[in-house]
């Protein structure tokens, strides 16, 4: 039994007359110790995917589905409390800018204490000098240089890569089972980016935490995660291992993808492009949502909305004419 | 340990053709003084330190480094915003650290600049055409009638339509707005652009629109290019030449190609091995021990102290 089972997904946003589906229909599971990569443009629905697990998507918005589930258990009908337990607990979360994400105004000791005394064990609830110990030792897993210092440290007087750091060992306080990381090294210098994702990985080898790994960059994808799923405007248009969905993508949309990335093509060559933008809240088309920007399209493709359908054991794909041959060169 | 000395490759330096360059830095620094304490002296930080490259006309010159490594600070001694401490700039074969106000002024229609964030650079109430029209009716160039004329010749060149030019910058897409920053970086026709990141604020897909853009425009005006970047899959695909920078100082430059496939610095080396990309996932799989941030972390302590 997979860790995360979220079937048939759809959160809407607008009157219920004429609802916008930032999400629609969205099937995904994680298993334990899982990495999974979530990828596309903006606007494809990433971020309110994580956020409906989480529970964290507010009125106006409205979240339905068949079936979630988190390690057994029924998020859809567990009590608000229980629901509340869970995120930052056994689900925690990490974001973009880590700055925006602690509070300028208490140090980093305080902000630490607090969630361990929220999501840390009994011991650890009830005594300050085990919350203290817990989060000495917090800071050293996330492999930061003299942790007793950096207690009193407050966030402004940390690099990006340190303060990202911290929001990790926050998160780790409710010694999560899952840990969402949405864009976690965007805002980073690349060295720094590398050091923070061979961390998120080291982590899931120790602890078997699962990762959702939420990014537009399929590098780190590729070089991260064990599975992949592709979306675009609301939908998941392909899922697959790696590396076998970066060798051969079975959605134009995913090799569209693939192929603009500059990599050690030939100096001074035109890139392949998508043409046109992500379709918005009242422009979706009424086929498949790519067919106005695929090169593949045909005249089906603009009028039936295709569905997701297995390809194999570990792969589905979202199209009426899945690619079948792998990419022309050895991909970057 | 000891940074090596600045790695150069002087054989291909100058062009066949022996033109003068473009943009020619000799031993460029720029220094802050930071305000001092009660007893603390008064700190020096020497951002751009002993910086010398040269940049041919229409050619991409490609910047790259981390935060802190004094990019941005070159970007803003070459578009004139600051006077170099010392050293030597060339624009033109014109040294602009020791020209005067008038001389500056003349200069600075030569060089344009590209942000990284068009949600942030576009004044957002203004028109598409007033923000083109801005910077000739700045320098005074031409009647409303001909800067109009401009203006919309210009959205053509970066693939916007004659509509756009009365419309505001909240009502495209990011990929739109870039193009939009960087039709305004041209009106004057330059011969340099200094692009300050000019894709990393973009989507994946956009991107590539931006960077093909760039290319034409530059194919078509022969406008040169000064890219600071920190994605180094980017500085491939666009640079004909790169510099590498760590602390204020260049620790490697040559050209591109040599630069990528035999890195000579190690910090430069840290730099692509921490690069993500789509093939080193199988590199990664038979090498698990590689971790490219000892490495930098070793360089980071012998950057020295700011005295």
């Amino acid at each position: 039994m997979p860790l995360v089972e979220i079937r048939d997904l759809t959160v809407d946003f607008g009157d219920a007359a004429t609802p916008f589906h930032a999400v629609e229909h969205v099937d995904l599971a994680i298993g334990a110790g899982e990495i999974v990569g979530l990828v596309g443009e903006s606007g494809s629905g990433k971020s309110v995917t994580a956020l409906a697990l989480m529970g964290l998507v507010d009125f106006p918005g409205r979240v339905f589905a068949e079936r979630m589930a988190f390690a057994g258990r029924d998020l859809l009908r567990m009590r608000a409390g229980e629901r509340r337990a869970l995120a930052g607990g056994s689900i925690a979360m990490i974001f973009q800018d880590p700055h925006a994400s602690l509070d300028p105004c208490y140090t980093v000791g305080y902000q630490l204490d607090e969630a361990i005394g929220l999501h840390g064990d009994a011991r650890e609830r009830a005594g300050k000098s085990a919350r203290r110990e817990r989060a000495l030792a917090l800071l050293r897993e996330v492999e930061i240089p003299d942790p007793a210092a950096r207690l009193r440290a407050w966030p402004h007087q940390l690099s990006g890569g340190m303060a990202q750091r911290v929001m990790i060992a926050i998160a780790l306080a409710g010694r999560p089972q899952l840990l969402i990381a949405d864009e976690p090294t965007t805002a980073l210098d690349v060295t720094v980016q590398a050091q923070v994702l061979a961390l998120l990985s080291r982590l899931r080898d120790e602890r078997s935490m699962a990762l959702l790994l939420i990014t537009h960059d399929l590098a780190i994808v590729a070089e991260t995660a064990d599975r992949v799923v592709v979306m675009y405007a609301g939908q998941v248009m392909e899922t697959g291992t790696v590396p076998a969905l970066f060798d051969a993508p079975r959605h134009p949309y995913t090799r569209a993808l693939i192929d603009a990335l500059p990599g050690d093509a030939v100096t001074g060559t035109r890139l392949p492009t998508i043409p046109g933008v992500v379709p918005g809240a009242r422009d979706r088309p009424p086929g498949c949502l790519l067919a106005p920007r695929c090169a593949f399209a045909v005249a089906a493709c603009g009028a039936e909305r295709p569905a997701l359908r297995p390809i194999d054991r570990d792969a589905s794909v979202r199209c009426h004419f899945p690619l079948t041959t792998p990419c022309a060169s050895p991909r970057r | 340990m000891c940074v090596a000395a600045t790695v150069k490759r002087e054989a291909e330096a100058g062009d066949a053709t022996g033109a003068p360059p473009l943009l020619e830095a000799r031993d460029l620094a720029r220094h802050y003084r930071l305000p001092g304490g009660l007893l603390a002296p008064r700190a020096l930080v020497r951002a751009l330190d002993g910086v010398s490259f040269t940049l041919q006309a229409g050619r991409t010159l490609a910047v790259v480094g981390e935060s802190g490594c004094g990019k941005s600070t070159l970007a803003r001694q070459v578009t004139m915003i600051e006077t170099p401490t010392s050293g030597a700039l060339l624009i033109d074969g014109r040294d602009v650290a020791q020209a005067d106000r008038t001389a500056r002024r003349r200069l600075r229609p030569q060089v344009q600049m590209v942000f990284q964030n068009p949600y942030a650079s576009l004044n957002p109430r203004r028109m598409v055409g007033a923000l083109l029209e801005e910077p000739l009716a700045i320098q005074h160039r031409g009647s409303a009638a001909e800067r109009r004329e401009a203006a919309l010749a210009m959205l053509a060149n970066v693939g916007l339509r004659p509509e756009h030019y009365r419309r505001y910058p909240h009502m495209f897409s990011g990929g739109q707005r870039q193009r939009i920053a960087v039709a305004r970086a041209l009106m004057l026709k330059p011969r340099l652009v200094v692009a300050d990141e000019p894709i990393s604020a973009l989507d994946v897909s956009t991107q590539a629109q931006v960077l093909n853009l760039l290319a034409d425009l530059q194919q078509a005006l022969g406008v040169a290019y000064l890219f600071i970047a920190h994605n180094l899959q980017v500085v491939r695909h666009i640079a004909d030449h790169v510099i590498v920078m760590y602390g204020g100082r260049i620790v490697e430059q040559g050209p591109t190609e040599a630069i990528f496939t035999n890195p000579r610095h190690p910090y430069t080396q840290v730099l692509l091995a921490s690069t993500p990309s789509l093939r080193r996932r199988r590199a990664r799989a038979v090498e698990p021990a590689d971790r490219p941030f000892d490495a930098a972390k070793r360089i980071g302590h012998d950057r020295g102290p700011s005295t």
